[in-house]
């Protein structure tokens, strides 16, 4: 017999699942991206079933919020939105197959028959405060030297996009 | 007997990656390889919160490195996303194949 949560976990994955091959089978691009929307969803309701709520608010926000709002636009931008994709070449799609079966095969078999220990008996309590500690503490544990790099880093990808996509000006050319 | 929550999370970033894996194998349009590589980093941001719940539960450093992962995840949307539209300014194209002007 299984409880409810087990089931609620099961069926988060089958929503997931699904979702995501549609995203990469679908012809249409736009139609794409609306999978790929609810399939970050569903990511995200498998981070509050984890109890793990920060990651799942991360998620919304940066991922549904920005990153599938951006891929829309850069949809309409370059005039895609009506489009059939043409369908893949059949020696593509049979080596893309069997190169992806043989990597899942293998993958889960290893997963299957590794014995998991069940952790140290702690509770996992992933609270704000924590995470605040564990990114800009004061301990020499802390990760503040990647938390900074990483605002450089979005810094320069933000100037970079700008430079990449500027329309150059007539008189340059 | 019951499959343990951390073996069907497992299996699900798993497939997950691999689904992603199909998609950018298979696809040619540059938008759509994107939404297959945003697919393979979330498979592996789901296995890093399943390894640190289930099995260092007291510690959250799993967490952290899954938000630094969103955060280069979200630079690197964007940066390719800029290149994508630069690309179609020039070829009017998004397709993997037309972008051909370095190869001579």
């Amino acid at each position: 017999m299984m409880d409810a949560n087990l089931i609620a976990l099961l069926a988060l994955s089958a929503f997931i699942l699904i979702s995501g091959i549609l995203t990469v089978t679908t012809r249409r691009l736009f139609r794409a991206a609306i999978w790929l929307l609810f399939t970050l969803i569903g990511i995200a309701g498998l981070y509050f079933w984890m109890e793990v709520e920060f990651a799942a608010a991360v998620q919304i926000i940066v991922y549904v919020g920005g990153i599938v709002v951006l891929i829309i636009f850069s949809i309409f931008l370059t005039n895609q939105e009506g489009i059939h994709m043409p369908e893949a070449l059949g020696r593509r799609k049979l080596f893309g197959l069997l190169a992806v079966l043989a990597g899942a095969g293998l993958t889960c078999m290893q997963i299957i028959a590794r014995t998991w220990n069940n952790g140290d008996g702690s509770a996992y309590n992933p609270s704000v405060n924590k995470i605040g500690h564990l990114l800009v503490g004061n301990t020499p544990d802390s990760y503040v030297l990647p938390f900074e790099l990483v605002s450089i880093l979005l810094l320069a990808a933000m100037i970079g996009c700008i430079v990449i996509a500027m329309k150059s000006r007539p008189d340059e050319q | 007997m019951n499959p343990s929550p951390l073996l069907i999370l497992l299996m699900l970033s798993t497939l997950l990656f691999f689904i992603g894996m199909y998609g950018f194998l298979t696809r040619r349009n540059m938008i759509a390889m994107l939404m297959s590589l945003e697919l393979m980093l979330n498979s592996v941001n789901i296995n890093f919160i399943a390894f640190n719940k289930y099995l260092w539960p007291g510690n959250i450093e799993g967490l952290g490195y899954t938000i630094f992962i969103i955060a280069i995840a979200a630079a690197e949307a964007a940066v390719a996303i800029a290149i994508i539209i630069n690309l179609f300014r020039n070829t009017r194209s998004i397709d993997a194949e037309d972008a051909s002007q370095l190869k001579n």
